[in-house]
């Protein structure tokens, strides 16, 4: 499991792959954004959470697709399949590549991003305690996504559609978490709501992952 | 005798080959007695007007779109555990019909919500949650077009349908927690059997919501067998294409 880790996270640095991509990406959006709605930073100030989590969720999309398309093409997927490890754990282990190369660096500069839209200084901390703790709810039910279009040809925006309505819980507990603290209110409760929706996925979505694969195998 | 005779899909076409014109029939005549009566005959409401009709299509849509979606819960259910074709097909017809009984509740709300509160949309928990449905509804009958081979397409529609049950409901409570309520609340609740609502209006809605079913059985009755037979059809194209080009091979053989 380790080894596997290990090669997805080297092929996702090395090869192009997504790593930083997403980042570039949520880089993009926070610069675009004070463009769109006009630099007034009391605007942008109350706006920021949101469009940050909004961001976080589009740039973990973008990464999607390339957790299994590039391993079931080159038939890696089926010596995964064969191997001795179960599938659940190839599953688990692919969320956690994706949440490493994705998840985590978007966490990590979710904060100095967020001046450039003027967040709240007391809204930083619950933004990244959310991203952290939302993120990998996002990056495993992202892999059951692409468990499900695996086999297809064009599967980049069917995944889009079927992702987007299951990261809605998600989404709106982060971004509520966030708000709130914005408002200098107490916001430990989404994110405990978010936290318990996290862990769920983690610990239950694999399985439904692994089960799509199969099909999609067979 | 036990209901998983049905699964047999020459039973299934002889049982729903009957049952279809029997349930066309009831649904015409509660949907027609259901709406006339509640269009023409009911008084007007005293704060609404006559702005409350449209409840007649609303709440009978609004029932169907939800428990369309259990009821292709349930078969793929049926699918993932018994592996009848007959319930991955129910389920695949009950998508557009449950997506078309959703697009009605969300318009006919934004009709009603327009004089009523002043705007066509408001992100209340009710019409949020409706919405994330119709996303469900869009993602899952996308999936079915998808992908080509037909039991690789059940089963993984299947799945999706299961999670996403969870997260539909999860999202149902979670908005609750998200925005404060605009729409009303039922008049008919179910689990204290109390009721808000007078007869005069509750009789026509309650024969709508009756024809509402009627009509989503038929509907699902005739998209059911509609897949059986398109399915039906493959099978005879293929067997004709196998024997024409064994033909041609022999031929070639022979010459």
């Amino acid at each position: 499991m380790i080894a596997l880790l290990r090669r997805d996270l080297v092929l996702a640095i090395r090869a192009g792959g997504g790593f930083g991509l997403g980042l570039a990406f949520f880089l993009i959006l926070c610069i675009l954004v004070p463009f769109g709605v006009g630099p007034n930073p009391d605007l942008l100030a109350r706006i920021a959470p949101g469009i940050l989590w909004v961001g976080a969720l589009l740039a973990c999309l973008l990464s999607l697709d390339r957790i299994f398309q590039l391993d079931f093409e080159d038939g890696t997927l089926d010596l995964l399949a064969t191997s001795p490890l179960p599938l659940e754990g190839v599953a688990t282990i692919k969320s956690l590549a994706h949440w490493l190369t994705t998840g985590l660096p978007l966490t990590l500069g979710a904060a100095p991003l967020g001046q450039l839209m003027n967040i709240p200084q007391d809204a930083v901390f619950w933004l990244v305690c959310g991203l952290a703790l939302g993120t990998p709810a996002l990056s495993v039910i992202g892999t059951f996504g692409a468990a499900l279009t695996v086999g297809l040809k064009r599967g980049g925006l069917l995944i889009s559609l079927l992702v987007l309505p299951l990261y809605m819980p998600t989404l709106l507990f982060g971004a509520d978490a966030a708000r709130r603290g914005a408002e200098g209110l107490d916001a430990t409760t989404p994110l405990l709501l978010m936290a318990g929706i996290s862990a769920g996925c983690v610990a239950l979505l694999p399985f439904a992952t692994s089960a799509a694969l199969r099909m999609n195998l067979r | 005798m036990s209901i998983w005779k049905y699964a047999n899909p020459t039973q299934f076409m002889k049982t729903s080959g009957w049952m279809l014109p029997l349930f066309s029939v009831l649904a015409t005549v509660c949907v027609a007695t259901g709406l006339i009566w509640g269009f023409f005959f009911t008084p007007d409401d005293f704060r609404q007007g006559s702005t409350v009709k449209i409840i007649y299509l609303h709440v009978p849509s609004a029932l169907m779109a939800i428990n369309g979606w259990l009821m292709m819960l349930v078969a793929s259910l049926i699918w993932l555990i018994r592996r009848h074709h007959v319930s991955a097909l129910a389920a695949k017809a009950a998508a557009p019909l449950g997506l078309v009984m959703t697009v009605i509740a969300l318009l006919t709300g934004a009709i009603w919500g327009q004089p009523m509160w002043g705007t066509y949309w408001a992100w209340d928990p009710r019409l949020t949650s409706f919405l994330i449905l119709f996303l469900f509804y869009l993602g899952y009958i996308a999936l079915w077009q998808a992908i080509e081979t037909q039991d690789v397409a059940a089963d993984l529609t299947s799945v999706l349908c299961l999670v996403g049950s969870v997260f539909a409901l999860l999202s149902r409570y979670a908005v609750n927690f998200w925005n404060q309520g605009l729409h009303q609340g039922t008049s008919v609740p179910v689990a204290t059997g109390g009721r808000s609502i007078s007869d005069v209006f509750f009789i026509p809605l309650a024969i709508s919501m009756a024809g509402f079913v009627f009509l989503f059985i038929a509907l699902l009755l005739l998209g059911t067998r509609t897949e059986i037979r398109a399915r039906r059809l493959k099978a005879l194209q293929n067997r004709e294409m196998r024997r024409e080009t064994s033909n041609q091979q022999n031929l070639h053989a022979e010459s």
